[in-house]
């Protein structure tokens, strides 16, 4: 378990091991989606807005 | 193998095959789209030496020019940029598939509300009107009226995006409350569940339930059949049972698996990533030959 601060409340977040750059997560205080960075150690940001239509 | 993943989210989706391509010791290479540059002869994305590259970007724009400039420097990219085109507009997907003798629903694309209106009109009540780009069955509307499709197209009309004004108008397929979802590699099904809902959406997105479904000999060659109409690739195939038959209403080519993983007893990633090392190992008997 490793963890990071959300970009949007501050929070601390647990995460998983497995983490990826470019994964999201979601703050589960805040509801902010936060993209992971960086993964060593991990670097949270907001996420970017859907910009357009997307997935299937 | 060396395997680039082109990319501008990891989902769950991305991080079940990154896992297995590592556990497989291959050598991946994430590929962030938005970082990049892709020029004529060369891009700044690390490219050279991959032996394939599978492209899990979700925005359509992304999966159109990013596979495109890939394959143009020699880089063999699944799914393919041609696959891609068709997949991502659902006028092509529903033309692809009747032209390949599949069966599927009843469609009229028309460019004005007027004629849209004729359509509709035409098709009679419910019938179902949607955008040509768009996914997890965002902005899909069940017409049930006049007045409601009077509503919609004008709604469109002060609302939408240039792609809005692309009228795609199709009948409404009385279905037993059930669809099917396929996941195949070049027409061969990895996998496929039931998606059941009260609601006439029944996207795993918006909250189905899932099951397992039972192939028959049918459903197996109409898979085999709507991938090759697309060009093949790692797709996703949605099918409805009209009593006698199936009818595919389209194929997806930005496949989403997690929750097919979790209805069925297949190991889905491992079978994507078969795959891809099948599709590889052609490329490179072909380069022996050569
Ligand atoms: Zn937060």
């Amino acid at each position: 378990m490793t963890e990071a601060e959300c970009a949007e409340c501050g929070t601390t977040l647990d995460l998983a091991d497995d983490l990826e750059t470019g994964e999201i997560i979601d703050c589960g205080t805040c509801g902010a989606e936060l993209e992971v960075i960086d993964v060593n150690p991990p670097v949270l940001e907001r996420a970017p807005e859907l910009e357009e239509d997307w997935g299937e | 193998m060396k395997i680039g993943m082109l990319y501008s989210r990891i989902r769950r989706d991305e991080k079940l095959l990154l896992s297995e391509l590592r556990e497989r010791g291959h050598d991946v290479t994430k590929i962030d789209v938005r970082k990049h540059q892709f020029g004529l002869h060369d891009t700044t994305a690390p490219v050279d030496d991959l032996d394939i590259v599978v492209d899990r970007c979700l925005a359509t724009s992304r999966s159109l020019y990013a596979t495109r400039f890939i394959e143009s420097y020699g880089v063999p990219v699944v799914n393919s940029p041609e696959t891609a085109e068709i997949c991502a507009d659902k006028a092509k997907n529903s033309l692809a598939l009747a032209e390949a003798g599949v069966p599927t629903p009843e469609t009229k694309v028309a460019f004005t509300k007027e004629s849209a209106m004729e359509a509709i009109e035409a098709f009679g009540y419910p019938c179902v009107l949607k955008p040509v780009v768009g996914s997890w069955g965002r902005l899909m509307a069940k017409i049930d009226s006049r007045s409601a499709a009077e509503a919609i197209l004008e709604h469109k009309a002060t609302l939408g995006h240039y792609e809005h004004k692309v009228f795609y108008v199709q009948e409404f397929v009385e279905k037993p409350g059930r669809d099917i979802r396929v996941v195949a590699t070049d027409g061969e099904p990895v996998a496929a569940m039931t998606r059941t809902s009260e609601h006439w959406l029944t996207n795993a997105a918006k909250g189905g339930v899932t099951e397992n479904f039972e192939w028959d000999d049918e459903a197996l060659e109409l898979v085999q059949k709507a991938s090759d109409a697309v060009g093949g690739g790692l797709l996703g195939v949605d099918l409805m049972e009209t009593g006698e038959s199936y009818t595919v209403h389209e194929v997806n080519h930005t496949v989403e698996f997690k929750a097919l993983n979790e209805a069925s007893d297949v190991d889905v990633p491992a079978a994507v990533v078969d795959w891809l090392e099948a599709k590889a190992a052609e490329k490179t008997a072909a380069e022996a030959v050569a």
